[in-house]
């Protein structure tokens, strides 16, 4: 496709200095060949990538108003909501958007898992997509400090906290990051300047998520490797349109919830503002971090001479880690669970561990709920560690079909 | 994915046409959705509602003397407000409109003649001229000296001499009493 010819000679001059026309055909249009048999669980990545840049621009309209410091953050805030034009509702898109942001893109990851996306030649790729995952974590965190609400204020606390189990420089540690003996302005105002360098970190993140995707091009239901043109469709007009219609469901549903329960997702407690001197009664987290903060809560018993709460923040982190080494602890060779009979099974209990572990993340650490906890994250590595590896030695996965074209064009002709 | 078949009873148009009109008509709604959504986002760097509450100010006249000014923020800008002396006043009055270069008799620029309530920013490139405070230079006419480049105005603030286009603007103002006024 390197010798397109462009009609337009306005095309066809700027196409000479600089081929991004060719470029971007190569990236999204004709000319970038695509599986024919994608289904709509691939319209997440480029759904993810719009709403970053809902975010990206929805935040830059919040910073024209907000004010990064203790006495007027808050203020400022609520100034967006009752007097800038439309103020409430940049807001709130911006708000859900974090939350519909995770919605989109754990749907993304599992569908990696599901179809093993992640498997060779993909292992980079998916590596970028955890990366992109931690950095999401680490702006949503900073972000949700911002308005200077209660639960603001106590996230930040809590979450800051965590790096003091580190043996011997926690302590320092936690004073650099707050920049004094508490959180207070100095954290706030870093947190604004993160906040808001962050996104484009992710965006550089993203373009390398891309760029090693368009090399050996997306993964598909049946896991199987293109073989030639005839498994394939171009990616426009084919996926633009699929793309772009799943965006349009996307958006009815999203501006559903901002404008109809847009607080249906938070907590009215970080409409109070924050007081460093009264802690509400259940500080939780936002709903996207609360498996992992379930599994920080699960560990209570010291192992050696490690204590619990060192061991809780290890194997929080740990949790988001090893998903980056699942290439390497998949050792089977089929891609699709289509064909897995024994790690599809094991999949959806996987999904349901993970949701059961947000249900215990939300629920105060007492009586059942501690035990409860402890044996879903006890099978969340569990799965990855022993149940992942040893799958890949002993299951016997279904005939794989020879190629996509023949699997998916062959039946369909014989109805 | 093999859909070659004809879709048949839509005789008027080829399948060709209908892809332009589909292609077209979708273009078309969805140019209208964003445009509608960028409005709110344009809209939100207007003024806000707390900024468009603090556009009127209300003066209280009664401490100024004759021939006393004072100088009053009204939505960020300074207002002048010149409680003029009778020579002043027959100054302004009795120049002849020709000698103006932005031609306007006081009669219009002076609800009372006693009160001269001006926009104190040159209209040349945005400095507050002198002639506020006693010992400052009030330029060739007794009026205001813009120091940025030599803008002269006269009792009545108009421009006479110097790279200014226009006359200080009058902003709208209402006498709410004998001694208050409200501006904006």
């Amino acid at each position: 496709m390197a010798t397109t010819e462009y009609n337009n000679p306005v095309i066809r001059w700027i196409e000479y200095r600089l081929p991004i026309f060719s470029f971007l055909d190569h990236s999204l249009g004709s000319g970038y060949p695509t599986p024919r048999n994608l289904n709509y669980l691939w319209n997440f990545g480029s759904l993810a990538g719009v709403v970053l840049m809902i975010m990206i621009i929805s935040g830059i309209f919040l910073a024209m108003n907000y004010t990064a410091h203790v006495d007027y953050a808050f203020v400022s805030v609520e100034r967006i909501m009752r007097d800038v034009n439309y103020g409430w509702l940049i807001r709130y898109i911006h708000m859900n958007g974090g939350s519909f942001f995770f919605i989109v893109v754990y749907i993304h990851i599992f569908r990696g898992l599901y179809f093993g996306s992640y498997k060779a030649p993909r292992e980079i790729l998916w590596i970028f997509g955890i990366l992109i995952l931690l950095a999401m974590m680490a702006t949503a965190f900073m972000g949700y400090v911002l308005p200077w609400g209660q639960m603001s204020f106590w996230g930040a606390t809590v979450i800051t906290n965590l790096f003091s189990a580190i043996p011997l420089v926690g302590d320092s540690i936690v004073t650099l990051l707050w920049g004094g003996f508490s959180v207070d302005n100095p954290t706030l105002n870093r947190f604004y300047a993160l906040h808001y360098l962050m996104p484009f970190v992710i965006l550089g993140l993203v373009v390398m998520h891309i760029w090693a995707l368009h090399v050996h091009g997306s993964n598909n239901p049946l896991g199987v490797d293109v073989k030639g043109p005839q498994d394939t469709i171009p990616f426009h007009p084919y996926y633009t349109v699929k793309d772009l219609f799943g965006l349009g469901v996307f958006l009815i549903i999203f501006m559903a919830v901002v404008t109809y329960a847009p607080n249906y997702m938070g907590h009215p407690d970080n409409y109070i503002e924050a007081n460093p001197l009264v802690t509400p009664a259940h500080i939780v987290p936002e709903w996207y971090f609360l498996p992992f903060y379930a599994i920080l809560r699960a560990i209570t018993f010291d192992i050696l001479f490690l204590d619990a709460k060192l061991l809780g923040v290890i194997a929080m982190f740990a949790s988001i880690i090893i998903l980056a080494l699942l290439p390497w602890l998949d050792r089977s060779p089929v891609r699709s669970s289509k064909f897995r009979p024994l790690y599809k099974q094991f999949f959806w209990i996987f999904v349901l561990d993970c949701i059961l572990l947000g249900y215990i993340g939300g629920k105060p650490a007492e009586g059942i709920y501690i035990p409860i906890g402890q044996a879903a994250t006890f099978y969340y590595f569990l799965h990855l560690l022993v149940i992942i590896p040893l799958l890949g030695l002993l299951e016997r996965p279904k005939p794989i079909p020879e190629s996509i074209s023949q699997a998916v064009i062959k039946p369909a002709a014989a109805e | 994915m093999a859909d070659t078949e004809h879709v048949t009873g839509n005789a008027e148009l080829s399948d060709g046409e209908r892809r332009d009109f589909l292609v077209l008509t979708t273009a078309a709604v969805g140019a209208a959705g964003a445009a509608m959504a960028a409005w709110p986002f344009i809209h939100s760097m207007n003024p806000a509602k707390d900024t468009l509450a603090l556009s009127t100010t209300e003066i209280d006249l009664s401490p100024i003397e004759e021939g006393q000014s004072i100088t009053v923020v009204w939505r960020g800008k300074p207002v002048f407000v010149r409680r003029r002396t009778a020579d002043e006043i027959a100054d302004a009055t009795g120049t002849p409109l020709g000698d103006l270069p932005d031609p306007q008799p006081d009669e219009e620029r002076a609800q009372q003649p006693e009160w001269l309530i001006l926009v104190g920013v040159c209209t040349h490139l945005g400095c507050i001229p002198l002639g506020q405070k006693t010992g400052e230079s009030r330029g060739d006419f007794g009026g205001w000296f813009c120091p940025c480049h030599g803008s002269h105005y006269d009792t009545s603030g108009r421009i006479r001499k110097g790279p200014a286009p226009s006359n200080l603007p009058v902003p709208e103002y209402t006498f709410l009493d004998e001694s208050t006024v409200r501006i904006g």
